[in-house]
């Protein structure tokens, strides 16, 4: 299983053997302008540290946002591309899921990322592996009441620590590949469904339809 | 091998996610979906309304293509796709999809240059390109005229507008009298039932002293908005079809003008024209009408062909293949402005030899003359 993820500043991407419950090599970089430059090279440094070949590879797993669009995009058509050429099985997971799940808490909490434009992706769960509310896109502001007095993981929690006072600095702050495939393995393994591999993107593309044709005479 | 390589090439430098296929000169596979119907409404392209429909488009698109043509992608010799010039985001679309499948797949990945891609098109219509080819690329994002010696390695930029590309010029004076977008094709259908000479509309950078082979058309513009105006203001119907016509008269006036000046200064008898504003009907007759009467040969692809679309990058990388250029590497990334004298970007060789030849060929003009 081959998983990767580009929603966040984060190019991650590991090699899991689902049967053996380990992973096998990972690769990490946190550039949020190079996504596309990196995310291929680490792949195949993936492949060749585990001294695996990609047609191995039976079940692609990428994170799904959501995440600013254009980083996104690329995990997202890069697994869908893999899985065309090679036959290979494609999941989508929610990015924030990852987090969660890497956190390893056992009671409420909730997951922020950064959205950019003073807003934050975020998410409820009741502990790492259930979600109960969101993903959703905010100011954090506008959402005080709601994770100021739970714990709360990611960078966009570090980010508006004023706001997401529980904020647990001791745990993975970034998203992790390696976290990914283990939920989507033990999801699959319990006949869960996973998600179409279609970005979360939560934000309407910043379009408008221009007001009336400019009059060029001058007056 | 060598001679008519299999190559897949992938376009999504705009609106258009195009896929073609190619074996050496001959099409396989063209297949486009596009979005500009999307776009209609906003005016103009949206760059994140594009890139989304990219991601949609892009696996299906792929598909499609190689079902057309009848392969199986492992038949491939390599993959093309446009690396720049283009929209950041929309770019990036196909540059990570063609290093997926060439990864996938272990072909060679070539990133080459849209406008570079757009003169190479021709080879799947008119055979080998002459050496050196003159182009003229004309459309919503570009209007430049190119001497091409060698179109995998050596493409010089003689002149290019200064300010709107011919086709946005189109899109603008199609907006001011009504007509939609996008305004090409509409204008070029109004004006077939006006009078090119009715309105008088000035022709940009054509004086003594103006560049030789750059390009306004801002000014155009604004002339005939102006003239429209005074009309309304007065009261008076636009005749539409006549502004129509007397204005893609001045555009391909102009346009023509100075690509068939390029060829005679630089000694060329081939005139290549492409890009969306080649389907224009009249730039195409107009073109026909000055070459024959100054014995250049003129090759114009058709319009399908001169519009957006994967085959003319494919065209371009089997052309790569079969010169033996060196491939792309994995971390090729998507640039927004990838200059034109870049026909490809090839991987960072450790002798940086390639990038020395090129400053010295750009440098010496007429080498081919
Ligand atoms: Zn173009």
């Amino acid at each position: 299983m081959l998983a990767l993820d580009t929603a966040t500043p984060a190019v991650t991407v590991a090699l899991h053997d689902a049967d053996g419950d380990r992973t096998l090599a990972a690769a990490h970089q946190v550039d949020a302008r190079r996504h596309g430059e990196l995310l291929l090279p680490c792949v195949e440094r993936v492949l060749e540290e585990a001294g695996r070949k990609l047609a191995e590879v039976t079940d692609l797993v990428v994170g799904v946002g959501p995440g600013p669009y254009t980083g996104l995009r690329v995990g997202l058509v890069t697994a869908e591309a893999f899985a065309a050429a090679l036959g290979q099985r494609v999941h989508g997971v929610c990015t924030l899921d990852g987090l969660a799940y890497a956190s390893g808490l056992d009671e409420p909490f909730v997951v922020a990322t950064d959205a950019r434009r003073k807003e934050v992706y975020w998410a409820r769960y009741d502990d790492a592996r259930t979600r109960v509310g969101g993903p959703a896109v905010d100011r954090p502001a506008a959402i005080e009441e709601q994770v100021a007095e739970v714990p709360s993981v990611g960078a966009g929690a570090v980010l508006y620590d004023s706001v997401f006072r529980g904020v647990r600095r001791d745990l993975p702050t970034e998203q992790s590949a390696a976290a990914l495939a283990r939920l989507a393995a033990e999801r699959l393994a319990g006949g869960a469904e996973l998600l179409p591999p279609r970005p979360l993107y939560l934000r309407r593309p910043d379009a408008q339809v221009p007001a009336g044709y400019k009059v060029v005479t001058p007056r | 091998m060598a001679d008519e390589p299999l190559v897949l090439g992938i376009e999504t430098s705009c609106d258009e996610t195009g896929v073609g296929i190619v074996r050496g000169h001959t099409l396989l596979a063209d297949a486009v979906a596009s979005s500009v119907d999307t776009h209609a409404r906003f005016g103009g392209v949206v760059p994140e309304i594009a890139s989304r429909a990219h991601l949609e488009a892009m696996v299906p698109t792929i598909q499609r293509a190689l079902d057309q043509a009848g392969i199986a992608a492992s038949d491939l010799d390599g993959v093309a796709v446009t690396a720049g010039p283009g929209l950041a985001g929309a770019l990036l679309v196909g540059v990570s999809a063609a290093k997926a499948y060439a990864y996938a797949l272990g072909k060679p990945l070539y990133g080459v240059n849209h406008l570079a891609s757009h003169i190479c098109v021709d080879q799947l219509e008119h055979g080998a390109l002459p050496e050196p080819t003159m182009a003229l690329l004309v459309s919503g994002g570009h209007s430049s005229l190119l001497l091409a010696p060698d179109i995998t390695a050596d493409v010089r930029p003689l002149g290019s507008t200064i300010d709107d590309a011919a086709g946005e010029a189109f899109d603008k004076v199609a907006r001011v009298l009504n007509l939609g977008f996008p305004g090409g094709p509409v204008i070029d259908k109004y004006a077939k039932e006006g009078d090119p000479d009715a309105i008088a509309f000035p022709r940009g950078l054509t004086g003594p002293r103006d560049a030789p082979y750059d390009f306004s058309f801002s000014g155009l513009k604004t002339a005939v908005a102006r003239w429209i105006e005074a009309r309304r203001n007065a009261g008076e119907e636009v005749p539409v079809a006549d502004v129509s016509a007397s204005f893609q008269e001045a555009v391909t006036d102009v346009l023509t003008r100075k690509a068939l000046r390029a060829c005679r200064d630089e000694g060329v008898d081939h005139l290549m024209i492409g890009g969306g504003v080649a389907a224009n009907s009249r730039l195409r007759a107009m073109a026909e009408e000055r070459c024959a009467a100054a014995g250049i040969t003129l090759r114009v692809p058709r319009p399908k062909l001169c519009t957006d679309n994967g085959a003319m990058v494919a065209a371009l990388g089997a052309e790569m293949v079969a010169r033996n250029r060196a491939a792309s590497a994995w971390d090729l990334p998507a640039d927004s402005s990838l200059p034109v004298t870049e026909p490809h970007v090839p991987a960072p060789s450790p002798h940086h030899a390639h990038d020395h030849d090129h400053v010295h060929e750009t440098s010496r003009k007429n080498l081919y003359a």
